[in-house]
């Protein structure tokens, strides 16, 4: 996207796309919640109103009550409570994950699409085998075989994740490449290496912001997902997609077990897709 | 035509051969010795020894993935260890349970998701439009492992209207199967329907503005006739390839359906093997499922040639 001289003096791109995001209500909303998310998971010692991995024998799945808004599961556990710090895995997962696969992607993209000939088609082999395996099955697989664990799955999400990232920067990059600004700072005899940093990858931040936005929500998913089946965060400790493993044995007799954590699930997905949807709108003019 | 099948086949033929190579690597990524965890309780070296010899895994690991990629082009996926079966004959088992289920899927998907983009474009902007659109982010967003379990919650549990779980083969009895299948098809088709929902409509959203329909309307043709025979099959082209590429995220999905619904599937089976260290039903699985998608978007690409004569070339 070429900015004209006169729009760059009228107002910063950032400033506008703040302006433009600002807008949508939708967005916004999703930004608040994600920054209260992210707040709670934080503070979550502070917040919950019980330790999380507590037990309580005399409170076995007890329904919401006054004392338990969300109610016990089923060792009388606070679900409200693990709900809370069910939080820090999720959005850590969704987090880190997620800079792996920019940490990643990103360079190898930008290399693809800069240097092409051999080191672009290599590259550009090894993310279409990559794409070709379904996401959550390569990130099972990939999980199984690193043991399950929290960090492992983190791992996991995260390289599943990291092709998407060196198509879209390295087609971006194909696209700065060509632009009269980039063959400038050639001209005037600006090694490669700052060419690719400075002048190409700042123009193609706003697409891979995007993205990246999308992703935190599919890896938010993806971690419950491998929770849920038992590849991710392991008990005692509290995850939102565990969680809903052992709320399905009780579903008949205790379903606030699984309601909760479900629902918290959707609200940080939800977010996270609202944020990118709008991010796209604001940061591309293009797109409607 | 053909020059564009030989190139895109010559395409896939690295893909397929890194797929592989990413398959056959990851047995590396193992911590330990492979053959300790084969052998289990046994800890006789010279049964470890027969067995690394057994299995080639006293070779170099290049040449470990030759043979094992011969075996696997004659067809000889490996043995699952657990089931003491063949994985090639645990693949043919299953594989077929999946494939009615995501068909069946499909079909939820396809029902729910193109009339919602229809509405959604033809209505742009009003109550419609963003009813199909707040259906669509609530199918992006929620884990359909959540939503199973929300629905055996109310229609097994409460209304006892359908079992919570359980497969009946079509071929057996097609009522007991349809109620089988329904509820984990439906989730399954959710999270597609709403992908769907959205292909459609920015496709008739260009449709809608191209010059042919103009042409049509001022032609004086009935506006649903416009919609849907002037601008719905244009706009079809780019969301069935779409589709193709989508079928990832039904085997996805299909892991975790089957999961809640214990259906004794392709997901299943990965799942099961993952948590019994069958590793090489884990590869084997894997590397079916990817082919699979390799051919689909193959075969969803010469569609697309062949529907759009600009591009034969």
């Amino acid at each position: 996207m070429a900015t004209t001289a006169t729009e760059l003096h009228e107002e910063n791109p950032w400033a506008r796309a703040w302006r433009r995001l600002k807008r949508r209500k939708g967005a916004m909303a999703a930004l608040v919640v994600v920054v209260l998310l992210i707040a709670i998971a934080i503070l979550a010692p502070w917040v919950a109103p019980y330790d999380p991995t507590k037990t309580s024998f005399g409170a076995v799945r007890k329904a919401p009550t006054w004392a338990h808004w969300f109610g016990t599961d089923e060792v009388g556990r606070d679900v409200l409570s693990r709900v809370i710090f069910g939080a820090r895995a999720s959005l850590s997962a969704g987090l880190v994950s997620v800079s792996i696969a920019v940490g990643a992607g990103v360079p190898l993209g930008l290399l693809a699409g800069y240097a092409g000939g051999w080191v672009d088609a290599v590259l550009s082999r090894i993310v279409d085998a990559m794409l070709a395996i379904p996401f959550l099955i390569l990130a099972i697989a990939l999980s199984a075989f690193l043991g399950p664990s929290l960090s492992n799955a983190m791992i996991a999400i995260g390289v599943t994740a990291t092709p998407v990232f060196v198509r879209l920067t390295r087609g971006q990059t194909l696209g700065a490449k060509v632009e009269d600004y980039v063959e400038a700072a050639r001209a005037v005899g600006n090694p490669h290496w700052r060419i690719a940093l400075r002048h190409v990858l700042p123009n193609i931040v706003p697409p891979l912001l995007v993205q990246a936005s999308l992703a935190i929500a599919g890896a938010i998913i993806a971690e419950a997902a491998l929770s849920f089946l038992g590849l991710g965060q392991q008990p005692p400790a509290p995850s939102w997609g565990s969680m809903l493993n052992s709320a399905q044995r009780f579903i008949a007799q205790a379903p606030w077990m699984a309601f909760w954590p479900g629902f918290a699930i959707f609200f940080a997905v939800l977010s996270f897709n609202l944020l990118g949807d709008g991010l796209r709108d604001a940061l591309d003019p293009r797109h409607k | 035509m053909l020059a564009f099948l030989t190139r895109r086949l010559l395409q896939i033929i690295p893909t397929i051969i890194i797929v592989s190579m990413l398959i056959f690597g990851l047995q590396q990524l193992l911590p330990g010795d492979p053959a300790l965890i084969m052998a289990g309780e046994e800890r006789d070296p010279q049964v470890l020894a027969e067995i690394r010899h057994q299995y080639r895994l006293d070779e170099p690991v290049p040449v470990q993935y030759v043979y094992w990629i011969k075996g696997v082009m004659s067809g000889n996926l490996g043995e699952s260890m657990r089931l003491k079966a063949s994985v090639g004959a645990l693949v043919r088992e299953k594989l077929p349970v999946t494939l009615q289920l995501a068909t069946m899927a499909l079909i939820i998907a396809l029902g729910i998701g193109i009339p919602a983009g229809i509405v959604s474009a033809v209505k742009k902007e009003t109550a419609w439009d963003y009813a199909a659109n707040l259906f669509a982010l609530w199918g992006l967003s929620t884990p359909n492992f959540w939503l199973g379990i929300l629905l055996i919650f109310l229609f097994s549990v409460t209304l006892g209207w359908l079992p919570a779980s359980g497969y009946v083969q079509m071929s057996e009895n097609w009522k007991q199967s349809l109620a089988t299948s329904i509820m984990p098809a439906f989730v399954l088709g959710n999270a597609l329907a709403a992908v769907l929902m959205r292909h459609t409509r920015s496709a008739m959203l260009q449709a809608m503005g191209a010059d042919y329909v103009r042409t049509a309307r001022a032609k004086g043709l009935e506006e649903s006739r416009v919609v849907l025979k002037h601008a719905l099959r244009n706009a079809m082209t780019p969301v069935i390839t779409l589709l193709a590429l989508d079928f990832g995220t039904l085997l996805s999905g299909a892991v975790l359906t089957e999961q809640i619904f214990s259906i004794p599937g392709f997901g299943k089976l990965i799942v099961d093997s993952v948590f019994n260290r069958d590793y090489a039903v884990v590869q084997g699985v894997v590397l079916v499922t990817s082919s699979l998608y390799i051919m689909l978007n193959l075969l969803a690409d010469i569609a697309y040639v062949l529907v759009n004569p600009r591009l034969r070339g």
